[in-house]
């Protein structure tokens, strides 16, 4: 393995170190809101190109890293995702009272850290990344300090991340002790050869209750809406998309990489979580009237889907996983894009309760035609991204004859469709003569409307034609490293 | 290419309606009336163009008389597959003028935002044409699913707010949920079906004609068929599965209504000979005791509850589930002779119940209620409208000379073969449905007035919209042949397969 190919992989994530570096030194000198948020972009998008461009030179694996087509894929959709929320921080800090900077700051770390960990092959690599993207969160998420609520959201993250961290860190410690492996196909060898004893099986548990804390997989999804809810915008996406994306890549590639993952006790765990996950998220989302903790809990639901993915690892899985993360990304995106452009024209707590979004489309038809095309793409409508998923999903779950899964994903979508509907229709209620709340006049024009326009656009061209997205899930689904 | 037309037509006069709110209400109407005008003139000009009398028996790949191809996700093996039959154009057409009635009959109902009501009304029939054109199944549940959501709106958005504390966006969600769940059911068995092919040939197809050659073990192909039956029964309705469709037609506003009742239930029907009977033969035949069963179930329930309706709209609705009754009963006799009189009887329910539904919505422009006990003696009242309401009433009872009387005899002719019994009750409902025609005629019609005014007559839209109404049920009733020998050779063709054992169909190719 020559050095220069191997510098091709590593350089996405040296461009946005080294980006954050600069952004940090750039705040020392001097602040300005638009120069730092310039850098950011520009750094994220030429990130985003080199991760493309590595994709000539996977699969490479060093002894804590591996480049293969799952850490591409996630790379893309982890740089994208932060791409976005850079983009649309800025219309949301651009009226806060307050350092505004380090927020872009602490995004780079976190877009750092979700690249690491999604390429992570070895238990050091898998804890430094999974910090490197937690710990930047808690400022993140209570970067508006002065709101109760977001300072409660950080304070919530914290505490609970930490809690799963140590777990994650005491699962690892037993595992080490039990199988002396830290690398981790090595480790799960190891553990299905020598049997894995009760240390194994409390170890792996317990690594599997710090992970499914981050994907907030029933029953560990407790903090989702509140932190949802709290923390500002840009941060919330950054949480629902990129941070989840990155950890559903390491476990899809453990999974895919060690059969022994697939031993009798630890799958029916995984098949019990994504039912609960299922119907839970999707029974505590029927009562919301707040939209960002709808989108929490819609969240939860999503991810249970997604654990079908895990719970199969075979066939159709990595393609599945593939085509089903990009869809939750961007209808995800397109929808918390609507939330934030909302939100960021005035100050204060952000507009989550459904009243302010009541009769948006006499006022801002595009905006709301995007909020609906991102509802209708979370409830899997054809002609939206989000069909093509389920579709995926189904067709993974009736192939693998999980009926029980496939059972669980209807009742979900059944039960899902409700709450969707009920936001689409508050958007084209009548409007009443209160709550006002509303993006900028010229919000399409700027960066932000672009984006979440973008996002929309999407959602639609690859529903209606998903060949591409098909094309890039199964070539990442075709390189898996060990 | 032509076939794609049809489908593009509506939705592009979807978004050139939305547009063209800003041009002034006129203006908005008239291109959505244009649009249906033209789908329906493509349909009769290809019925003149086209042979349909094709030889389908000889098992060659002929049986379509248009057919479409263009590759979509490679991956799968789903491609763009349309094709047009006699079936198919004889649905498109009466889509065509229902759209075209739709528009008309929302004239004056609808005065709010009808740019944006004309662009869900039209990408519904959009979503019909795709429906009734597409085989392959990806396709076709692609435009299945896509039809729910314009309606949601149209209920949600337009609808009225109903009696006893039904919302409309309560009955609009209902409906939603009904279909887009038990339509999941539908894509879980067209998945089995496929990986079932997949299993043997190692080719993704969802192909409509691959499909049909894939060979199942009996209990699996009777589960598969049980997922299609029921994204299917949950449409037409077949009692249990009913549950959405009387909220979701009091609180629809009239359009939405017609489309419900005129085209939206016959993708059930259409879905059933089409999909359901030709690709699971044998499992259909085991179940078919079981659906004349619900169809016959489904004849009395309807009968039964719309003698106690109040609501008008809902009292028409139940009617519908006894007529769906008849439908289902025809379809899975399988004979020749029934699925054709299920043709007509589609055809004739489509017309009849939208001319009761569109003279509701009238009824309701001039009395501002829906409620029957408010209405009574209205046959002096009101021009020619009574006349229209007592013809209607009369159609879908089956008096002769009307298309619904050459149906529903040619339904329980050809099913008596088959199931003597069966056709025995049906014949028992049939009295049921002269009471509740006469209950409805004579409560809204006769007995004492509520008031002495005389009510605003019939206009010119109104009376022709009416009118050609009645002389296409008359006609189709008096000559019924040209529709009968359009539909021949696909019926033919869905008969032959459902009658065929497995065992001797290589033979028979």
């Amino acid at each position: 393995m020559q050095m220069p190919t191997l510098a091709f992989a590593y350089l996405p994530l040296i461009l946005v170190a080294a980006t954050a570096i600069t952004v940090m030194l750039g705040i020392a000198w001097r602040r300005d809101h638009r120069v730092t948020v310039a850098v950011t972009v520009l750094g994220l998008a030429l990130a985003l190109v080199a991760q493309v461009a590595a994709w000539q030179v996977i699969p490479l694996t060093t002894p804590l890293l591996a480049f293969d087509g799952l850490a591409m894929l996630g790379g893309v959709l982890i740089l994208a995702s932060t791409l976005a929320c850079a983009v649309l921080a800025h219309a949301y800090f651009e009226t806060f009272q307050g350092a505004r900077e380090e927020f872009y700051l602490l995004l780079l770390c976190a877009a750092a850290g979700g690249l690491a960990l999604a390429a992570s092959r070895h238990l050091a690599s898998l804890f430094l990344g999974l910090e490197l993207l937690s710990m930047p969160l808690y400022g993140m998420l209570a970067y508006a300090f002065h709101e109760r609520r977001s300072l409660e959201s950080g304070i919530k993250y914290l505490i609970l991340s930490a809690a799963a961290s140590a777990f994650l860190l005491f699962g690892m410690a037993l595992l080490y002790a039990q199988t002396g492996e830290l690398e981790l196909s090595a480790l799960m060898v190891s553990l299905t050869d020598g049997g894995a004893g009760a240390w194994g099986l409390a170890g792996a548990g317990m690594m599997l209750v710090g992970l499914g804390f981050k994907l907030s997989v029933v029953p560990f999804h407790l903090w989702t809406p509140d932190v949802y809810e709290g923390g500002p915008g840009p941060a919330a996406t950054f949480l629902a998309t990129a941070s989840k994306v990155a950890v559903f890549a390491v476990l899809l590639r453990l999974v895919l990489t060690a059969p022994a993952f697939q031993g009798e006790w630890l799958n029916t765990v995984l098949w019990v979580l994504a039912l609960a996950s299922m119907l839970v998220g999707n029974l505590l989302a029927l009562t919301q009237s707040n939209l960002k903790r709808l989108l929490g809990y819609s969240s939860v639901a999503h991810f249970g889907y997604m654990l079908l993915v895990l719970v199969v690892a075979d066939g159709l899985a990595a393609e599945a996983g593939g085509v089903y993360l990009i869809t939750y990304v961007l209808a995800t995106l397109a929808a918390f894009g609507v939330v934030i452009l909302v939100s960021s024209a005035t100050d204060g707590e952000d507009a989550g309760g459904l009243h302010y979004y009541r009769g948006l489309f006499w006022r801002r038809p595009f905006l709301t035609a995007v909020m609906t095309v991102a509802m209708l793409s979370l409830a899997g409508i054809p002609a939206t991204v989000g069909f093509i998923g389920k579709f995926y999903l189904i067709a993974l779950g009736v192939e693998a004859e999980r009926w029980w899964l496939v059972a669980g994903i209807i009742a979900g979508s059944a039960i899902g469709l409700y709450y969707y509907l009920r936001v689409i229709v508050t958007l084209f209620l009548a409007e009443p003569g209160m709550h006002r709340r509303d993006a900028s006049p010229d919000w399409a024009v700027r960066a932000g409307g672009l984006v979440v326009l973008g996002a929309a656009v999407l959602v639609i061209a690859l529903g209606l034609y998903p060949a591409p997205m098909i094309a890039l899930a199964n070539a990442a689904g075709g390189i898996i490293a060990p | 290419m032509i076939l794609v037309w049809l489908i593009v037509i509506p939705f592009a006069g979807g978004l050139f309606c939305w547009q063209a709110e800003r041009l002034g209400d006129r203006a908005t109407r008239l291109i959505a009336l244009a649009t249906m005008l033209c789908e329906l003139l493509i349909a009769l000009w290809l019925w003149g163009q086209l042979d349909f009398q094709l030889p389908a028996l000889d098992g060659s790949d002929t049986q379509w008389a248009l057919e479409y191809r263009l590759p979509w996700i490679e991956r799968f093996g789903i491609d763009i597959h349309l094709a047009l039959d006699g079936l198919s154009l004889v649905l498109i057409a009466l889509t065509g003028f229902l759209g075209a009635l739709a528009v008309l009959c929302s004239w004056n109902e609808i005065v709010r935002r009808i740019g944006f009501f004309h662009l869900n009304l039209l990408w519904i029939l959009g979503g019909v044409v795709g429906v009734f054109l597409a085989i392959d199944l990806f396709l076709f549940f692609f435009f299945w699913e896509l039809m729910l959501v314009p309606m949601y709106f149209l209920i949600a958005l337009w609808g009225h707010s109903g009696s006893q504390g039904s919302t409309r966006i309560g009955a609009a969600t209902k409906f939603f949920i009904y279909t887009q769940a038990s339509g999941l059911l539908m894509l879980v068995a067209i998945l089995g079906l496929v990986f079932a092919h997949h299993a043997n040939t190692g080719d993704y197809s969802f192909s409509y004609a691959v499909l049909k050659e894939t060979p199942l073990s009996p209990t699996m192909a009777f589960t598969l068929m049980l997922g299609f039956f029921i994204a299917f029964a949950v449409k037409l309705p077949v009692i249990p599965l009913h549950g959405w469709l009387p909220n979701a037609h009091a609180q629809a506003p009239t359009a939405g209504s017609v489309d419900l009742a005129g085209i939206l239930l016959k993708t059930a029907a259409y879905g059933m000979m089409r999909f359901a009977l030709p690709l699971f033969p044998e499992a259909s035949q085991t179940f078919a005791p079981i659906a004349m069963g619900l169809g016959l179930l489904g004849i009395f329930y309807g009968a039964v509850l719309a003698c106690g309706q109040q609501d008008v709209k809902r009292f028409i609705a139940y009617t519908s589930i006894a007529h769906m009754g008849f439908v289902l009963i025809g379809i899975y006799a399988g004979t020749e002779l029934a699925l054709q009189g299920v043709i007509v009887l589609m055809v004739a329910h489509a017309f009849s119940a939208s001319g009761l539904f569109i003279l509701s919505g009238q009824i309701y422009e001039r009395l501002h209620t829906r409620n029957i006990s408010e209405m009574g003696g209205l046959w002096g009242r009101l021009g020619s409208l009574p006349g229209f309401w007592l013809f209607f009433i009369a159609a879908s009872l089956g008096i002769p000379a009307t298309a619904n009387f050459i149906g529903e005899f040619m339904v329980l002719f050809g099913t008596f073969p088959i199931a003597p019994w069966v056709v025995a009750g049906a014949s028992v409902g049939l009295v049921l449905a002269a009471v509740y025609s006469l209950m409805l005629m004579q409560r809204v019609l006769y007995g004492p007035t509520q008031d002495d005014t005389p009510l605003r007559g019939l206009d010119t839209r109104e009376f022709s919209m009416l009118l050609s109404i009645v002389v296409l049920l008359l006609l189709l009733g008096l000559y019924p042949q040209p529709l009968l020998d359009t539909t021949s050779a696909a019926m033919g063709e869905i008969h032959r397969l459902f009658d065929t054992p497995s065992q001797l169909l290589p033979e028979a190719r």
